[in-house]
């Protein structure tokens, strides 16, 4: 039905950057999304199995890691897993302490799940695009008996901007929530009102104040979701190499190869980034101007 | 890219793992790593106050080595002082013993010679009546003549 669609390299992009969608139809009633437009017709009551999906998985593999760690873990000489932990630990923990000046159990456990959560949701990045959707794909025709081009599988959560926007939006609230309970609402609503220019000069203000407030959340989502779009965009037009015959495909491989390498640092830069800015963020909430 | 409730899904997702990475994850970790830096701090505390009592022990044992060595010179000396006393009250004693004996020695010499020189004189005195005898024969009679004999015995 859509093979000669899939066959086209817009169709195999397209394809790839589809989410697997489960949601309302317009008509009412709920189910899976069988193409981008039924996709896109259901609006906002729809969710991202797929994104989902790999988010928890990767959550929960992070905090399994942790907790496990973390359960038997002994003052004595660390070994295997634990110097592991232990060392990620250390290393939040001291950017925390080095950004953060106030004092709040929350911070430092939060810097490390975003971290390590990011950090695994971008790592899913150098998997080989094809290999989990053509999986996906395999097993939603013979096992569910659904057809094939309808299967979509998208594996990175952090190229899904509902998921970047979705923790960033997260972190918004809880910069909102300390910044009244530190400073009060009238401190809060004070330092959007009269800074920089003082009384007089209000609404300029607040449009300044307003816009470097909901700026941040901003930023931090599109900085995580554009670069790992970017990256896992290269990645589909790599693999767009191999259907160009042997000596495209060598290239294409030893192409992937570099660009993977490359990307170890994208990804690791990217989570400490989010990282590092929902501390600095925080601790703005915490401080008084 | 459609932004859907996949967003508050993964809010929502985002609160839970940072509460139980609270709960459960980071304060057991961190306590852990505070435990072990004070067992580091009070394992390098412990070791420099190791040095510094091996260092006092070292020159508390040295002072006892000087005093011992000081103390066995004095018995030296005094065992020395003591060996040379002995050996003079030895000598002494020796000296007092040989003089002693000596003194003995002689007096019993002196008392053999005077017992022999009165072995000597009855003898004298017993050949002299002898001879005498012999020559007066008859004439002079033993008994009467026995205060000129015993005269002539006490003169020799």
């Amino acid at each position: 039905m859509a093979s000669e669609q899939e066959l086209t390299s817009t169709g195999y992009i397209q394809h790839h950057l589809q989410n697997w969608t489960f949601g309302q139809h317009p008509d009412g009633h709920w189910g899976f999304a069988h193409t981008a437009l039924e996709a896109r017709e259901m609006g906002f009551m729809a969710i991202h199995v797929d994104s989902m999906l790999w988010s928890i998985v990767l959550g929960l593999v992070f905090f399994f890691m942790f907790r496990n760690v973390a359960k038997k873990i002994s003052s004595d000489t660390p070994s295997g897993m634990q110097n592991f932990v232990e060392w990620i630990v250390d290393f939040i923990n001291e950017n925390v302490r080095g950004s953060f000046s106030g004092k709040n159990d929350v911070v430092a456990p939060l810097a490390l799940t975003l971290f390590v959560w990011i950090f695994f949701m971008n790592l899913m990045d150098l998997i080989p695009v094809d290999w989990l959707p053509m999986t996906a794909q395999l097993i939603g025709q013979y096992v569910f008996g659904a057809n094939p081009h309808h299967v979509y599988f998208k594996v990175v959560p952090s190229t899904d901007p509902n998921i970047t926007f979705g923790m960033a939006i997260a972190v918004f609230w809880l910069m909102l929530y300390y910044s009244i309970k530190i400073k009060g609402v009238g401190g809060f609503f004070g330092e959007l009102a009269f800074q920089p220019f003082g009384k007089a000069g209000l609404p300029a203000n607040l449009i300044l104040e307003g816009i470097s407030l909901i700026s941040k959340p901003v930023s931090l989502a599109l900085r995580l979701f554009g670069n790992m779009y970017a990256g896992e965009m290269i990645f589909i037009l790599i693999a767009l190499l191999y259907s160009g015959g042997i000596a495209w495909g060598v290239l294409g491989g030893f192409l992937q190869l570099g660009w993977a390498i490359f990307h170890i640092l994208i990804i690791t830069l990217q989570a400490f980034i989010f990282m590092v800015l929902t501390i600095v963020y925080l601790d703005m909430a915490h401080q008084h101007h | 890219m459609n932004i859907n409730l996949t967003l508050i899904g993964q809010s929502i997702t985002f609160f839970i793992f940072v509460f139980f990475c609270m709960k459960v994850v980071w304060p057991p970790i961190m306590h852990a790593l505070d435990e072990r830096k004070k067992r580091i701090a009070d394992g390098l505390a412990a070791a420099e106050r190791g040095a510094h009592e091996q260092e006092l022990a070292e020159k508390r044992a040295a002072e006892k080595l000087h005093e011992a060595k000081q103390q066995a010179s004095e018995i030296l000396a005094q065992a020395n002082k003591r060996a040379s006393e002995i050996v003079d009250e030895a000598k002494e004693a020796a000296t007092e013993e040989g003089n002693r004996l000596k003194t003995a020695a002689e007096a019993e010499i002196e008392q053999e010679v005077h017992r022999a020189k009165e072995e000597l004189r009855k003898q004298v005195s017993a050949v002299a009546l002898a001879g005498a005898n012999k020559v007066l024969k008859k004439e002079v009679d033993a008994s009467t003549h026995k205060a000129v004999l015993d005269d002539l015995i006490a003169q020799i």
